[in-house]
């Protein structure tokens, strides 16, 4: 591997790091986990037609769209003029898999070495990949970081809901920001924000609070590949566009993600007998992460009024009924299992948005949509394709006739 | 008694059908109409005549379709789907219809009625439709009506890419240029239609029953009803086309409107429509010019770069001839000896280049003065050959040359050409005065020429008028630069949010130019390109085109008025260069009597069975094209030069003759796709061993892709893995105990790479299979996981496999002999290359390493392109049989899969070897090819090597291939 320009200890103090905008509730909460430890840390919102040029100018245009939108959207904040490009750095995330996904950040290097060589790329995984890197996620940020995916999570979820029934207009959107702050503060301060019992129930009262219309919307779950299914700029606002149309949006957690991808490394053990101390360390980790899950279930169900998140041992079982655990690649298994699991709770409409082109979705979405919706023939699933040169009218019109199949 | 009358408006992307019907839901008025892309003017328009026949009535009213979303967001008129609205009006009218297929203007849709209703449209990339068929009409000069009476005397019907229209194109016009039927071509149109809606749409459901079509083109064109009536064996009873067929969708959206409350007049919608205020999200770009100056700074500087003229009826002497016959143009040259043009000529061909050319001919043997005397001849482009044969032209000279040829005559210290013709787009950056690497479009980008002509005649102009359009809009729009099925949908989106025809045509010319820098140059800055830049072709000629590609690149570059006649005039100069003094050019006389007849025919001489197309100019003069070899040819010379492909095809797929056993316990079907082309030896000698019978699936072909295509779900996923859909069906018809195909995340370690992972599709292929094809079951389809690298591991899940047969002993000794088995066949590979090496030096040939994947060897997925190389001379041998000898260069991405790994080797190893070239086979869809292809060329060009990409699909388009061979062999030095 070549070299490349590096993140150093130093540049903690100075540099600010942009990160892309996928996932904008939880990775404002990130933010400030990263604070206290002197790192400043910057959300990107920059969404104009020039961040898919740039994309399309850095990037090999059969790459997929994932790449081309975040290396799009790093090139076209440090072109802005925006931030000092001698005090900037860059933050990406890597899996590692069998998936083009592992590539991004090289492509990224490829294209930032180009303009701005003084930038370092900053990877951030659990995977152990780039261990020089001053980016470090120690034990106690890790912690720090799962509680903001579940707090995340579960904001997400009460947002989406009370979002699409609320009776006065942005009274979600303030309750939202209300409690980015407190939990922010927490984890700024570094107190407090592992009494989660107390702290999901405060969250789950205070959006029980709003004041909803009460009437009866159609449900549309969104799944798909991660970075197209969470940002905005990927799915031309897909939500927002189901929300207009009289929907209701339902996004499977990130959690499910995670826990996904923590299962990778024992189902693959299991498969292909390669137990070692590492598949244990998993397994302990899987083990933390369930039981936190199970916990805000619980909390949710005892609540009430919130859909709760799926168990992730019963999106297991569901994925065992059409596609093996071994499928590991992208999204994978979780995919077809989360389709199965929202139509079975009842949100039989589906879009499974993904870029053109995405390698394991030819297997795990299309491959898959036959077999669920022969168990679940009300199941209204459709595949919508996101692409630099796909326009929206196509794509709405493609979820305009999945809603009039729902309605029916 | 007031009637309660009901309006439905159905605007689609290129028609307007207006509906009226009554209270009893009878259709009372119906109009349809093109709209030129002037939808709200359109609309209008047809609701003005309305309201002259009812002035007074009110009436519910409804919009749907395609085009008509914004419209009815912005006007508050209610808005119905327009497959529901079908699906409505098809509930009225026929009852009892069991599926419905629709073909619209750029959309197809289908619905299943009974059997659990589903409703069905074509995905973002998808031909077959209304506009496809427009577009091949256009591309053979006629219109869609003439297509459809040529497609009624068809004797015979060609296999043509029915996916998108652009692959399409790339199968017809080699089919045109070699002179097949037109009426054969036009009737393969619609099959290709018809193809592309039953696998595309139906996904694996069958069309049965009581079909409706409904639609434009399923009404006017009785072509393309026969073929499906045909394909889907419909009889008369169950195969209805209503007369009103083509206002279905908007009686459906009138049935729709009759459920609503609100009554208008006509005067009432008319005013909603004026007040409607378009959403304005659409981007836009500078203008071209920002002023009259501006302009007029820019045509007199352009003006410079002109030849001589000279009077053909006057000048005395040699003159030379150079003659491009292009895709869709034909352009002839004819040059004095110092250079000055006497004639030239350029025109569409209508699909018959050799009887344009023949004319051309003849008027300059009319025209010219009798003291001329045509001292040689060159011809260039996909014509070439048949040309070259038909009217004896002297030399025959690949494009490259031609044009490169030309741009320095204009400029000797070019460093870059980009040349934008009809089809293609093809760039050279020139080293020492020479070509130094070749860029050509893909079958995915062509956004060429012929593409923005397309346009201006969908929107009711011709071209130079469109053009001209563009030079001073004021807000150029933002189309992307994707291919042409989603410019389509670009422009109908700017149009909804209200751009005029100008930003249209303008912002069409800057995707043109994107596209050519962003994807097939791929250019990161204008500097890469050099000083020095010449653009040419007839693309060029377009002064917004030119415009956009000096603003995109930032700086001026080099226009010939002779743009469009570059690569003829290229062939006239190269001609005069190799005079000998006497052109063997078709005289006056020959020419006077040159006619010629052509048939098709198939080839026998091998599995491949090419289509020939025989064209006979008389005194036995025959000319033969669609040959993938020599053998076709009628030249049955032998082709002896060492060809690893076939070599190693042939050891992987004769296998199944050794070591079967005499009392089989069961029979195995291994499929030869994908993985399997590797690890063949290891499957076979493993189940064999523990005494199986095993039996591999035939050899790829059409007809197998075919046999397997309704049930593939995924129609983008790559051809490769298409045609297992094929060998599946085929193992099932064998009559197998089993099938077994393994899922592997893992390929085997190398030992070479970060990581070594199987692609996703490898890896997980058979889980797709199993979901969708219902044929397949727990018992006959055995899909277990597992890892090669661990052996014990094998051992565990092949027992687990086999349970039931009571082998559980004989595994571990089995498993062992088939990794024996693996490592001596690819010991056998490495020795054959080796041998091939030596003996291509011992002969002084070049070698190409053909780099791909195992399953490139499959002969339905390369077309044979090894077979063309060995036909220039050259040897070939695969990436695998050599990745050995190099180790992994310093690369700058992950290097995670094994398959791929061998390319980064292999092409290292090419570095250090002179007489070597790398070529890489891309399959289309192949998403890790982006990462892996950049890399490799990289690679290539830090030595001083070129690269050569060739991209493949299901479309067998060896003209294109040629080129960039030819092209390649010309770059290396060598005579093409």
């Amino acid at each position: 591997m070549a070299e490349y320009k590096k993140f150093t200890e130093d540049m903690i103090k100075t540099h600010t790091i942009l990160i892309p905008n996928m996932l904008p509730i939880h990775f404002k909460l990130i933010i400030e986990i990263m604070k206290p430890m002197g790192y400043k840390m910057e959300l990107l919102e920059n969404d104009s037609r020039s961040v898919v040029d740039e994309g399309l100018k850095n990037v090999h245009n059969d790459a997929c769209y994932p790449a081309l939108l975040v290396i799009g959207q790093f090139m076209d904040a440090l072109k802005s003029g925006k931030y000092d490009v001698d005090k900037t750095a860059l933050l990406i995330t890597q899996t590692g898999g069998g998936c083009r996904a592992s590539n991004y950040i090289h492509l990224l290097r490829k294209a930032v070495e180009r303009n701005f060589p003084q930038v370092p790329v900053v990877s951030l995984n659990f995977s152990g990949l780039e261990k020089d890197s001053a980016f470090k996620i120690t034990p106690s940020i890790f912690i720090k970081l799962l509680y903001a995916v579940l707090y995340g999570d579960l904001l997400m979820t009460c947002y989406n809901k009370c979002r699409a029934y609320e009776e006065n207009k942005g009274e979600s959107a303030k309750m939202l920001e209300k409690w980015q702050n407190i939990i922010g503060n927490m984890f700024r301060i570094g107190k407090h924000y592992t009494a989660t019992k107390k702290i999901y129930r405060e969250i789950l009262d205070d959006f029980g609070s709003i004041q909803l219309t009460g009437e009866k919307k159609i449900k549309v779950g969104i799944v798909g590949e991660i970075y197209v299914k969470y940002s905005p700029l990927a799915n031309n606002h897909l939500e927002d566009f189901l929300l207009s149309e009289g929907c209701e949006p339902v996004v499977p957690s990130l959690l499910e993600f995670i826990m996904y991808t923590v299962t990778d490394t024992f189902n693959n053990a299991r498969l292909y007998d390669t137990r070692n101390i590492k598949t244990r360390i998993y397994e302990l980790v899987y083990k933390l992460l369930y039981s936190k899950q199970k916990e805000l279930i619980k909390i949710m169900k005892e609540h009430g009024k919130f859909e709760p998140l799926h168990d992730f041992e019963h999106l297991r079982s569901l994925a065992d009924k059409y596609i093996s655990q071994g499928v590991v690649m992208g999204e994978g298994w979780l995919i077809p299992a989360e389709m199965a699991a929202l139509a079975q709770s009842g949100v039989e409409n589906i879009i499974c948005a993904q870029p053109f082109g995405c390698l394991p979705n030819h297997i795990v979405a299309k491959g898959m949509s036959r077999a669920i919706k022969e168990d679940n023939p009300n199941a209204n699933i459709v595949a919508i394709d996101y692409d630099p040169g796909a326009t929206r009218v196509n794509q709405e019109n493609r979820i305009k006739l999945m809603l009039i199949n729902a309605k029916r | 008694m007031v009637n309660k009358l009901s309006l439905g408006i159905d605007v689609g992307s290129t028609t307007v059908k207006t509906v009226i019907t009554d209270e009893e839901s009878r259709i009372i008025y119906s109009k349809y109409q093109r709209h030129f892309s002037k939808v709200k003017e359109t609309v209008t328009e047809q609701l003005a005549i309305i309201r002259g026949e009812y002035p007074n009535d009110k009436f519910t009213v409804c919009i749907t379709g395609s085009a008509g979303l914004g419209l009815a967001n912005s006007a508050e008129i209610p808005f119905v789907q327009e497959v529901h609205a079908a699906f409505l009006a098809v509930k009225e009218k026929t009852p009892d219809a069991d599926a419905v297929i629709e073909l619209g203007g750029e959309d197809a849709k289908i619905i299943f009625l009974t059997g659990g209703v589903e409703q069905r449209m074509n995905g973002s990339c998808a031909g077959g439709t209304g506009a496809f068929i427009d577009q091949m009409a256009t591309l053979l000069g006629i219109t869609a009506d003439q297509l459809d009476a040529l497609s009624l005397k068809a004797k015979k019907v060609y296999p043509i890419a029915s996916r998108c229209g652009v692959f399409a194109k790339s199968d017809i016009q080699p089919l045109l240029n070699q002179g097949a039927m037109r009426e054969d071509i036009a009737a393969s149109i619609f099959q290709a239609v018809v193809d592309q809606t039953v696998s595309g749409l139906a996904q694996g459901r069958t069309i049965e029953g009581k079909v409706l079509f409904l639609g434009g083109p399923l009404h006017f064109l009785s072509g393309l009803k026969n073929a499906f009536v045909k394909t889907l064996d419909l009889d008369e009873d169950h195969a209805v086309f209503p007369d009103d067929g083509p206002v279905f969708v908007a009686f459906g959206c009138s049935l729709y409107a009759a459920q609503n409350d609100d009554r208008f007049t006509i005067d009432e919608i008319l005013l909603k429509l004026k007040n409607a205020v378009s959403t304005d999200n659409i981007v836009t770009g500078e203008p071209l010019f920002a002023s009259q100056g501006e302009y007029d700074e820019f045509i007199e500087r352009h003006k410079k770069h002109d030849l001589g003229y000279a009077d053909i009826r006057t000048y005395k002497g040699g003159a030379y001839l150079g003659i491009d016959a292009g895709s869709t143009t034909t352009k002839l040259v004819l040059i004095t000896e110092d250079g000055k043009i006497l004639y030239h000529h350029y025109s569409s061909n209508q699909g018959q280049p050799l009887d344009k050319i023949a004319a051309q001919i003849r008027v300059i043997y009319d025209s010219m003065n009798p003291d001329i005397k045509i001292m040689g001849a060159a011809v260039t482009g996909y014509g070439e050959d048949l040309i070259r044969s038909g009217l004896s032209i002297d030399h025959g000279i690949v494009e490259t040359v031609a044009h490169f040829k030309a741009a320095a005559h204009f400029c000797p210290e070019v460093d870059f050409i980009i040349d934008i013709g009809g089809q293609d787009i093809k760039c050279f950056k020139i080293k020492n005065h020479s070509i130094d690497s070749i860029m050509l479009n893909e079958a995915c980008s062509s956004g060429c020429g012929s593409f923005i002509q397309t346009f201006a005649m969908a929107m009711g102009y011709d071209i130079a008028e469109f053009a001209q359009l563009g030079l001073f809009a004021k807000h150029p729009v933002d189309l992307g630069s994707r291919c042409t099925v989603f410019m389509n949908s670009s422009v109908k989106q700017a149009q909804k949010d209200g751009a005029t025809v100008e930003d249209i045509s303008a912002g069409l010319s800057s995707s043109i130019i994107k596209n050519a820098i962003y994807k097939v140059i791929r250019a990161n800055s204008p500097d890469e390109l050099g000083k020095n830049i010449v653009v040419q072709g007839g693309t060029f000629l377009n002064d917004a085109v030119l415009r956009s590609f000096e603003k995109e690149m930032g700086r001026d570059v080099i226009r010939p008025a002779i743009s469009g006649l570059m690569g003829a005039f290229g062939c006239a100069l190269y001609a005069k260069e190799h005079s000998k003094g006497e052109s063997s050019l078709i005289s006056r006389e020959a020419l006077a009597e040159f006619s010629y007849t052509s048939k098709s025919a198939q080839c026998g001489g091998c599995t491949a069975n090419c289509q020939l197309n025989i064209i006979n100019f008389g005194k036995g003069r025959n000319f033969i094209s669609g040959n993938r070899c020599e053998k076709g040819s009628g030249k049955a010379k032998k082709n002896n030069i060492p060809n690893l492909y076939e070599y190693k095809y042939k050891s992987i797929a004769m296998m199944k003759q050794n070591n079967q056993p005499t009392r089989p316990i069961g029979k195995v079907g291994l499929p030869l796709a994908l993985n399997f082309y590797e690890l063949m030896p290891f499957w076979h000698t493993l189940f064999t061993e523990l005494g199986f019978e095993t039996v591999f699936s035939s050899e790829s072909s059409r007809d197998m892709y075919y046999l397997g295509q309704h049930t593939i779900p995924s129609d983008t996923v790559c051809y490769p893995a298409k045609l297992i859909h094929g060998h599946i069906e085929d193992l099932l018809d064998k009559g197998v105990d089993f099938i077994f195909y393994p899922c592997m995340s893992y390929n085997i370690d190398e030992g070479e790479s970060d990581n070594h992972y199987n692609c996703p599709i490898v890896a997980y292929y058979p889980e797709l299979l199993a979901a969708n094809n219902p044929r397949l079951n727990a018992k006959n389809f055995l899909y277990p996981y597992m890892d090669l690298n661990v052996r014990k591991n094998v051992v565990r899940v092949i027992k687990d496999c086999l349970k039931n047969y009571n082998i559980k002993g004989k595994i571990p000794a089995a498993v062992e002999k088939a990794y024996l088995a693996l490592a001596v066949h690819q010991t056998d590979i490495a020795n054959k290359a080796a041998e091939i090496i030596r003996t291509a030096r011992a002969e002084n040939r070049s070698i190409i390493v053909l780099a791909g994947r195992p399953y490139h060897i499959d002969p339905e997925i390369n077309h044979g392109i090894h077979k063309l190389i060995t036909s220039l001379g050259m040897a070939v041998v695969t990436e695998d049989s050599i990745a050995h000898l190099a180790r992994t260069p310093e690369l700058e991405v992950l290097n995670q899969w094994t398959y791929h790994s061998r390319l980064y080797r292999a092409a290292a190893y090419v570095t250090t070897q002179p007489d070597m070239q790398l070529i890489q086979l891309v399959s289309f869809g192949c998403g890790i090819d982006a990462v892996t292809s950049d890399e490799v060329r990289r690679i290539l060009e830090n030595s001083g090597k070129l690269y050569t990409q060739l991209k493949i699909d299901e479309i067998n388009n060896l003209g294109a291939a040629r080129i960039r061979l030819r092209s390649l062999i010309a770059a290396m030095g060598k005579d093409a």
